[in-house]
This record gives structure tokens, sequence and C-alpha cells, in this order.
């Protein structure tokens, strides 16, 4: 409709997403890997958009909005415990904090 | 007097709940007054009854307690049943058994386990009871398996001593065959005749099966394997000298009056059954014969008393499976009367040797008991005089009839009688002359005091004229057929009478007067290696070892780790390997979890989309 073919956004959300996990999988550092799990909940908010716009419904974006709401819970969550980590550890390290081994 | 019937059973075994249940709370001179005064009041009962019963025309008398099992068609009733054959028995079980266990009173009374004695004596007797009065077979069965836990308890009854424990399973594994044998022999009782009632039993196999087939021969074979067991007649033999590691009066009460004369008791009381297998009432012939000629041999060469006796008990049922192999029903009872009377007066006269002896039983090491122990010496002249069958004890009659039988239906058999009866005499004075006469090698400890002497006396009394007390047969077994020629058999009768005596003579040319000698006898090679091979019992229990006992130990020691168990310790060991995989899993590291998330996830995609 607008011009940006759906091919082109959902290949960006992917690229998006990638980034998002190789992030979450090589970063060390728990407040990077939160941010990299925001990339990736964004790619997947803008691949609902692209299809959404692609067969001219709002059910997408309501969607999108839902996301975002999760993503505001998960991250007021995920900075808690990237807190109380810090306050215990004195590190933000992910792999330092592995007490939970079989 | 007869509708007490049921109280004569009953009585022992209450005497036994008495004593299992309250034993170490009695005082100690209590408990002989219950163990033999139940036996007792059995015995004055069974008196009381006998008098009636014998004093009447003897109609067989049924009574009937209760139900003790209904199912579908077969209903087993606590039943007893009592005509000639089994008042015989009833007289020998609490007439013999009631003056073994006064004479116990006394044997056991330093005894730790006085009260346990008393009970396992008193379950026994009524077991033996049940038995002998049965009228259906699961009834005789709950008898059968009741004496035989009787007797495993009393040989093991000095469990302290590993031997006597192993001696008390050999009697009760072995006993167990002949017991298998004889419960598959009621099952196909049952599930051919439909009944187990013992005289259904009779007069419908007489009516539905004919003589010398399959069925009858089958039928008949089976129960001849648990009279085999119970009466340790070959093969089932060798469990009986080793059951003398019981106390003595045990020897004398089960191991030679009452509860191995048991099988002789099932072949009489099922006669019908045999007569309709003429073949195997023929191997019942061969089996005395042989047994008692083997048994007869193994108690030449021993020298512990009570194994001697042991053997001549297996020898004398040996005679009692003759007589009943060659239809001589009445002659086998008679002489298992008195040999219940002899063998029992044996047995207590030996206890007395052991008990005022130091516990010493190699009879080599006595000698020269004769004017110490006077009440021993005679009750084993006279013991060994009717033992022998020497003219005009009890055993004379009974043994002479049976020889004469046997000659009527095989001069091969009777042959084998008589040189059995030969090598009694033998044996038999070999013993008295050995441990009586010659020279006393040492001093005895005490006397016996009256409750054991008395029982001796009396028992040397039937042992005496016990051949008078014949109860009349007739109105349960069929007359032999050809009775009425018995005055043709003068050299035959001449030659019966003398064997015994050619024994004791022999005997006496050994060990009395000492014109051989057994030492120069035995400095000859084969007469050694005999001596030793009729020692071992003809080599039986090694046989057994080789044949049985060592295979199994060697198949116990290979499944030592138990091959059906290795199926469940497998599922617990595939567990735990799983576990100890699954928990090197969990690293405790997010990034990795979130890794092994990524890894599934494209995994389950790339299926999804290659499919």
């Amino acid at each position: 409709m607008n011009g940006i073919p759906m091919e082109l956004g959902l290949l960006l959300s992917a690229v998006l997403f990638v980034l998002g996990l190789i992030g979450v999988m090589v970063r060390r550092n728990l407040i990077m890997i939160l941010m990299s799990l925001e990339v990736m909940l964004n790619a997947t908010g803008l691949a609902f958009i692209v299809a959404g716009s692609r067969w001219g419904q709002a059910d997408g974006q309501i969607m999108f909005l839902l996301i975002l709401t999760l993503a505001a819970a998960e991250v007021g969550v995920g900075l808690g415990l990237a807190l109380q980590i810090f306050h215990r550890f004195h590190t933000l390290d992910a792999d330092s904090v592995n007490e939970m081994h079989g | 007097m007869i509708e007490l019937l049921g109280w004569v059973p009953l009585l022992p075994f209450l005497g036994f709940l008495i004593l299992v249940l309250a034993g170490d709370w009695l005082s100690k001179p209590l408990t002989p007054w219950i163990g033999a005064g139940s036996v007792g009041v059995s015995a004055l009962l069974t008196a009381l009854i006998g008098a009636e019963f014998l004093n009447g025309a003897m109609p067989p008398y049924r009574l009937v307690l209760g139900s003790w099992m209904t199912v579908d068609n077969l209903s087993v009733p606590f039943g007893f049943y009592l005509d000639a054959l089994s008042m015989t028995m009833l007289f020998v079980v609490t007439g013999v058994g009631f003056l073994i266990h006064v004479y116990s009173a006394e044997f056991m009374e330093s005894d730790p386990g006085y009260a346990r004695f008393f009970a396992y004596m008193n379950l026994f007797v009524s077991a033996m009871l049940v038995l002998v009065l049965a009228d259906n077979l699961v009834l005789l069965y709950l008898g059968w398996e009741g004496v035989g836990l009787g007797s495993y308890l009393l040989i093991g009854f000095w469990y302290e001593d590993p031997n006597n424990g192993y001696a008390a399973r050999k009697a009760f594994v072995m006993t167990r065959v002949g017991d298998t044998s004889m419960a598959i022999g009621l099952f196909l009782l049952f599930t051919q005749l439909h009944t187990l009632d013992i005289q259904s039993v009779t007069i419908q196999a007489a009516s539905q099966w004919t003589p010398g087939t399959v069925l009858p021969v089958a039928a008949a074979a089976l129960l001849l394997g648990g009279a085999v067991g119970k009466s340790a007649q070959l093969p089932l033999q060798s469990w009986l000298p080793d059951a003398m590691a019981g106390p003595t009066p045990v020897s004398a009460l089960i191991h030679a009056a009452t509860m191995v004369t048991a099988g002789v008791y099932l072949i009489a009381r099922t006669h019908a059954l045999f007569m309709l297998a003429p073949s195997v009432q023929f191997i019942v012939a061969v089996v005395g014969a042989v047994t008692l000629l083997m048994a007869g041999c193994s108690a030449l060469a021993q020298t512990d008393i009570k194994r001697i006796l042991a053997y001549s008990t297996i020898s004398q049922i040996g005679y009692m499976f003759l007589a009943l192999g060659v239809g001589a029903w009445s002659a086998a009872i008679f002489h298992l009367l008195t040999h219940a009377f002899f063998k029992a007066l044996l047995f207590l006269a030996a206890g007395v040797v052991i008990l005022c002896f130091h516990h010493e039983h190699n009879i080599f090491k006595m000698g020269g008991l004769r004017k110490s122990m006077p009440v021993a010496f005679w009750s084993f002249m006279i013991g060994s005089a009717a033992l022998a069958g020497l003219p005009f004890t009890s055993g004379y009659y009974s043994k002479h009839e049976i020889l004469l039988a046997a000659f009527q239906s095989s001069p091969v058999l009777w042959t084998a009688g008589c040189l059995g009866a030969l090598i009694t005499g033998l044996y038999s004075f070999r013993l008295v002359f050995v441990a009586f006469f010659g020279s006393q090698h040492s001093v005895i400890e005490k006397s016996p005091g009256w409750r054991m002497s008395a029982p001796l006396l009396l028992l040397c009394i039937l042992a005496l004229l016990g051949g008078m007390l014949r109860i009349p047969l007739a109105s349960v077994f069929p007359v032999l057929t050809a009775e009425e020629n018995l005055h043709d058999f003068n050299a035959v009768s001449a030659i019966t009478v003398a064997a015994p005596f050619i024994g004791v003579l022999v005997a006496g040319l050994f060990y009395l007067t000492g014109t051989f000698s057994p030492q120069r006898l035995e400095s000859l090679v084969w007469i050694k290696q005999l001596q030793r091979f009729f020692f071992s019992g003809w080599g039986m229990d090694a046989f057994y070892n080789m044949l049985l006992v060592q295979p199994f130990k060697t198949i116990a020691r290979l499944n030592k780790n138990d091959i059906v168990d290795s199926i469940y310790s497998g599922v617990a060991f595939l567990s735990l390997t799983f576990h100890r995989l699954f928990s090197s899993l969990q690293t405790g590291r997010v990034r990795w979890y979130a890794s092994s998330m990524v890894f599934g996830a494209v995994v389950i995609i790339a299926i999804g989309w290659l499919s």
C-alpha cells in the first residue's frame, strides 16, 4: 500500500531478531542481555506490524501494543532481578551466577 | 464312649496349645503333667473306646465334627473313621506314645527346652492321631504333613548344633519329595473319581477302573511314592539314620514306633487301589525286600547304638512293605504293632544307656554293662529277641506270618526275607554282646528312676506278649486266598524259624565267645571296603550328594547375582544413568539454556520445513 514490500519488512524483522538472539547468547552482562531481549521483542512486534499492514487489519497493531506491555513488565522484573544479583554478588556477569547447577 | 472319639486327637492338641502359649510360665513339675497327661487321658479314652469297639461287632464308626472346606463339588469334613485298622493304630499311637511321654518326663528333665519338647511331642501325637483317624484323604494329608512338621521340629530340637539343623532339613526335604508325589496322587484321584473320602474312593475305584490299567497303576504308584518317603524305604531312606540327631525319646516315638509306619498305614488304608494295580503291588514287595536287605547290611557295619537301631527300623519297615506287597495286609499291620512295642523298647533302653553313660553312642566304648544296668540289659535282651524274631516273642509271630505269606507269593522274596531275618539276628545280638557283655570299660554315672524304668518294664511285657494282642482285621482286609495249605510248609517254616538263630549264633561266635575275631576279618581288604560301603548306607548319601546337592549348589553359585533380578536392577541402572546425564545438562548458565533452546527451535523448524 505505502510502497514498502512485505518481504523487506519481514527480512528486517528477522535480521533484528537474529541480532537480538546473538546478543542474548554471546553477551555476558545482564543489562546487555536484557537489551538484546528488547531488540528481539521489538523485532517480533515489527513482524506483526508488517503483517497487519499487509492484510490491512488492526490485529497486528493490537498485538504490538500487547507486546509493548509485556516488554515493559519484563524489563521491570528483569531490572529488579539484575539489581538483586548485583546487590548479592557484586557483579552482573551472567555466567558467574551459576549456582543452580545439577 | 465311642462318641468321645474326637477328644482323642484333640486332647494332645490342647496340651500343645497350653505348652506352647504358656510353657515358660508353667512351673517345671507341672509341664510333664500337661504334656504326658494329655496323651495319658487320650490313651485312657482310647482304651475305653477300644473296649467298647472290640466287644461289639466292630461296625465302622464315623464321626463328623464339622466342615473344613466346601468348594464346588469338593467337600472336606473334619471326619473321623474308626474301624479295626484305625483302632489298632490308635492303640499304638496313644499307648506307646504315653509310655514314651512318661519316659521323656525324666529323660529331658535337665534340658532347658523341657516345655518346648513336650509341646512338640503333643503336636506330633495329635497330628498322628488325625492321620490314622481321618475319613478322607485331605484330612489324612493334614495329619501327614503335621507329623512331618513334628518330626522336623524334634530332629532339630537341639538347634544350637548346626548338624542337627541339617539333619532336620534333610529329613524334611526328603520326605517332602514323597509328599509331593502323594499330593499329585490325591489330585489324580479327585479328578478321576470326584471324591476324596477313603471309603468312597475304594468303592468307586473298584467299580470304575479295570485292574492293571493306567489310572489305578498311576494312582497307586503316586501314593506309594508318598509312603516310601515317609517310611524311609528305598530310594528315599537315607534321611532316617540322620534323624537320630534328635533326643532319644523322639527317635523311639517318631522314627521307630509311629510316624515312619505311616506309609504302611497309608498303603493298608488304600489297599483297594493297590489291588487294582498288581504291578505296583509287586513293586511294593520288591522295595520292601531290597530295603530290608540293604538296611540290614548297613546296620551290621554301624558303631553308633542309635544308628544301628535306625537301620534296623528301616529294615523292619521293609518287612511290612514286603507283607503289603504280597497281600498279607493284616500281617503287615500286625508287624507294625509288634515292631512299635519292641523298637520303642530298644530305643528307650538305648536312651537309658546313653543318659547313664556320659552321652556315649559308640557301642565299642561300652562293654560289660550287663551287671551295672540290669534294667537296660534285660530290655535290650527282650527287645533284640523280639526284633530278631526268636520264638515266643511278639516279633516272631508277626515276622513268621509275613515270611510264610511271602513264600506263597514268591520263593525269591521269601529267601530275601529269611536272609534279612538272619542279618537281623546278627546285628541285633552283635549290639547286645558288644555293649552288655565282655569287660566294662567305664563306670556309669547314675541309674534310671521309676519314670524311665516303668515304661521299659511295660514295653518289655508288650514286646514279649504283644503277639497275643492281635486285633482281628478281617473286617477291613480281604483274606489271603491260599492260607488253607499253610501246613505244607513245614520245611519252609523250619528254615524261617532257624534263620535268626543262625544270625544270633554267628554274632555270639564273633562277639561273645571270641571264636572268630572281627579284627582278623577286617584285615581282609575287600571286607574292609565292604564294611565301609555298608557303613555309609550303601553310598546313598554320596550318590544323592553328587546327583542333586552338588549340581544345585553349582547352579546357586552361578546364579549368585540372580538372573531374574537383573531385569529390575537393569531398570534401576538405566534410570540412574539418565539421571546423571540430565543433571550434567543443568549447568546453571542462562546463556547455555538460551542457546540450547535456540538449537532446539531450529531443529524443530527444520524438521517441519523439510517434511
